[in-house]
């Protein structure tokens, strides 16, 4: 598999090596090997119970692996280095009783900040979250929207140097997605890597960088979200010409997915150059569009996860 | 940042939510205001020499001279009958009052014999029965109100799920340290402010004035023995808090820490004529908070004898706190329904992070 960031790989990448995990008679991780690189936004994407809360609990050391480890530039997890990493964790939770401002304070120095730092960070978060109007008010006062965006303030606040979030966007208005994906990627563009789970599959194709998808404790398909679709894009067209497309179903190595009129979507044989399609299609008449089709996230995640 | 620096993090959290819950700060107040009205009110309103009606003019030198407000009138019996005097001497002489013999009348009329005191530093029953009953009280009241507070606090981490974030980011046993500690400096802030108003009120209306002096060893006693008590008792009370998932379920959860705060407690008050009894009990942890005090006041305890009992009372303080570390630690992240106290001895997860 390629590595795009090879060069730094050794030194700015969290890495999950062989990681197993059994609940009682459960295997609920089986070797699981990847790479969150810094950053990146990486995806992990999985159904429900295929692994992603345990994975990311393994990470945060709030449960033990039974084999493998985790390293943030190549060396094991300690709880000090954990301590610099940000965490929201899948079941939402803050003090109830507790305003927005002072729980953001308490969590930044808990993880080591000062005072003064501590309530900068706060306050700046609370400004770009616009949680502003709510920030001197007990939690439980705040909408649900607002204590999600309070979350994930939660998360941020310490100034973390990797970012794990478990179904950062469910509960958020599309507003809300995009000013979280906006302070996120000012995370990432400090070079911070991102993991963040959904089972939203258009929410994570538009925003991640890295795509990990796990089924049944395994690693299923990792790397650049480009690469594996091109990877796992069929040998597929799409040809738009003016005329019928009809004869495409006498060409030698072409099976027809769909034909509707002057539009077909069809399977090229591995042996037939695409351009010869295209220009026996130019010698019919004009061509509105000829290419390949990539497959989305959905598509790849039903074909791994068969 | 060290798991003193995260304690200290941690319990000043706790003290701050504490300080600005109105139920907290209420119930405090209440508790003054007791604790003045207990002292200062009696003395105030209830005390007095009694008014005295005599229809014998001789009788009245004697009794005013005893301090008694006399009246001298044709019919004694009536101003008595109607509530305008609190007794009547009649011939006889014969005391005549509505409900209760007054003391203070009948002393002025009678030639005491002297008294020689055996035993002189012996307390006086009633007195010693309130002491005993203060000392259980304040331990028995305190223990289980802040212990129960640690377990709220404790349980409303494990229904938010705030802890998950918290065990992320610090060592479990600052969390729990910081918790115990906060718990310990309410309670013994609450205590010493209502013993601090108490004994003010009581010099003010020179109520304690003589009492003062023969609690004061005991009293100095009951701190060591109340502190270790406390720590002991709060790590139980956090360990129940970490077994349930939901502020509803501590009740029954905590049923067997309630017994062993409650059983001393009844224990102390009923059984404190009993010597053998009382010296088993200032040596058992749970009791011993109460009974070795009350024995010190009691003048019953030899000079080595709360040395001894602190020393096993704090021994058993730390085999307690670790015992309960470990089952707060083993229950604190399992979140399906509550855990019961075998499974949270044998979780060893937080062991293997």
């Amino acid at each position: 598999m390629d590595r795009p960031h090879s060069v730094i790989f050794m030194t700015t990448v969290l890495h999950l090596e062989a990681v197993s995990r059994r609940f009682g008679e459960r295997q609920v991780l089986q070797d699981v090997t990847f790479d969150v690189v810094a950053g990146r936004m990486t995806g992990f994407v999985g159904a429900n119970g295929a692994g992603k809360t345990t994975t990311m609990r393994i990470i945060l050391g709030v449960l033990a692996a039974d084999a493998g480890m985790v390293t943030w530039q190549g060396t094991p997890l300690t709880r000090a280095v954990r301590r610099g990493f940000g965490y929201m964790p899948e079941e939402r939770g803050l003090y109830p009783k507790m305003t927005v401002r002072d729980q953001l304070i308490y969590l930044s120095r808990l993880h080591g900040l000062g005072p003064g730092t501590a309530k900068r960070n706060a306050e700046a978060l609370i400004e770009r979250l616009s949680l502003g109007e709510r920030a001197g008010d007990p939690l439980e006062n705040l909408s649900l929207g607002n204590q999600q965006r309070a979350q994930i303030a939660a998360a941020l606040v310490h100034e973390p140097e990797v970012l794990v979030l478990d179904e950062p966007f469910s509960g958020l208005d599309p507003l809300a997605v995009d000013t979280v994906v906006a302070v996120l990627r000012e995370r990432t563009a400090r070079g911070v890597p991102v993991l963040f789970s959904s089972h939203q599959l258009d929410v994570v194709e538009r925003l991640c960088d890295d795509l990990v998808i796990i089924a049944d404790g395994q690693i299923r398909a990792a790397g650049p979200r480009q690469h594996l679709r091109e990877s796992y894009a069929q040998p597929r067209y799409t040809l738009h010409v003016d005329g019928d497309a009809g004869w495409l179903r006498d060409e030698l190595g072409v099976s027809l997915v769909d034909l509707d009129g002057p539009r077909a979507v069809f399977d090229l044989a591995g042996d037939v150059d695409d351009q010869t399609i295209l220009r026996n299609a130019l010698s019919r008449g004009p061509v509105r569009s000829f290419g390949p089709v990539t497959p989305s996230l959905a598509e790849i995640f039903r074909e791994v996860t068969r | 940042m060290n798991t003193s620096a995260v304690t200290r993090l941690v319990a000043g959290r706790e003290l701050k939510v504490k300080l600005r819950d109105k139920t907290f700060v209420f119930s405090t107040l209440f508790f003054l205001l007791f604790a003045v009205g207990a002292t200062a009110l009696p003395a105030i309103f209830g005390g007095g020499p009694s008014s005295v009606a005599v229809a014998d003019e001789s009788l009245a030198p004697k009794l005013r001279e005893a301090g008694l407000k006399v009246r001298v009138v044709a019919d004694p019996e009536r101003l008595v009958r109607d509530g305008d005097v609190d007794a009547a001497v009649v011939a006889g002489p014969q005391v005549l009052a509505l409900t209760d013999a007054p003391g203070d009348v009948v002393r002025a009329l009678s030639t005491e014999p002297e008294v020689r005191l055996l035993d002189p530093d012996a307390v006086e029953p009633v007195v010693g029965f309130l002491v005993a009953f203060v000392f259980a009280m304040v331990f028995f009241f305190t223990s289980l109100t802040f212990g129960l507070q640690i377990a709220q606090s404790i349980t409303e981490e494990k229904q938010t799920r705030m802890v998950e974030i918290l065990v992320a980011a610090v060592p479990v046993r600052a969390l729990l340290a910081g918790k115990v500690l906060a718990g310990g400096i309410l309670a013994l802030a609450q205590v010493a402010l209502i013993a601090l108003v108490t004994i003010v009120g009581a010099q003010l209306t020179d109520g304690g004035s003589d009492l003062l002096p023969v609690l004061a060893p005991a009293l100095v006693w009951f701190v060591p023995f109340f502190v270790f008590g406390f720590v002991m008792l709060a790590a139980l009370w956090a360990a129940v808090g970490a077994l349930v998932n939901r502020q509803e379920d501590i009740g029954g959860a905590s049923t067997p820490v309630q017994l062993v705060v409650m059983l001393p407690f009844f224990a102390v008050i009923f059984l404190r004529d009993n010597a053998l009894v009382m010296t088993i009990m200032s040596y058992v942890p749970f009791s011993s908070p109460t009974a070795m005090p009350v024995r010190l006041f009691d003048g019953d305890a030899a000079g080595w004898e709360p040395f001894v009992s602190l020393a096993v009372l704090a021994i058993s303080a730390a085999v307690t706190l670790a015992a309960g570390a470990r089952l707060y630690e083993g229950s604190l992240l399992r979140t399906n329904g509550r855990t019961s106290w075998a499974s949270a001895w044998r979780d060893r997860e937080m062991q293997r992070l």
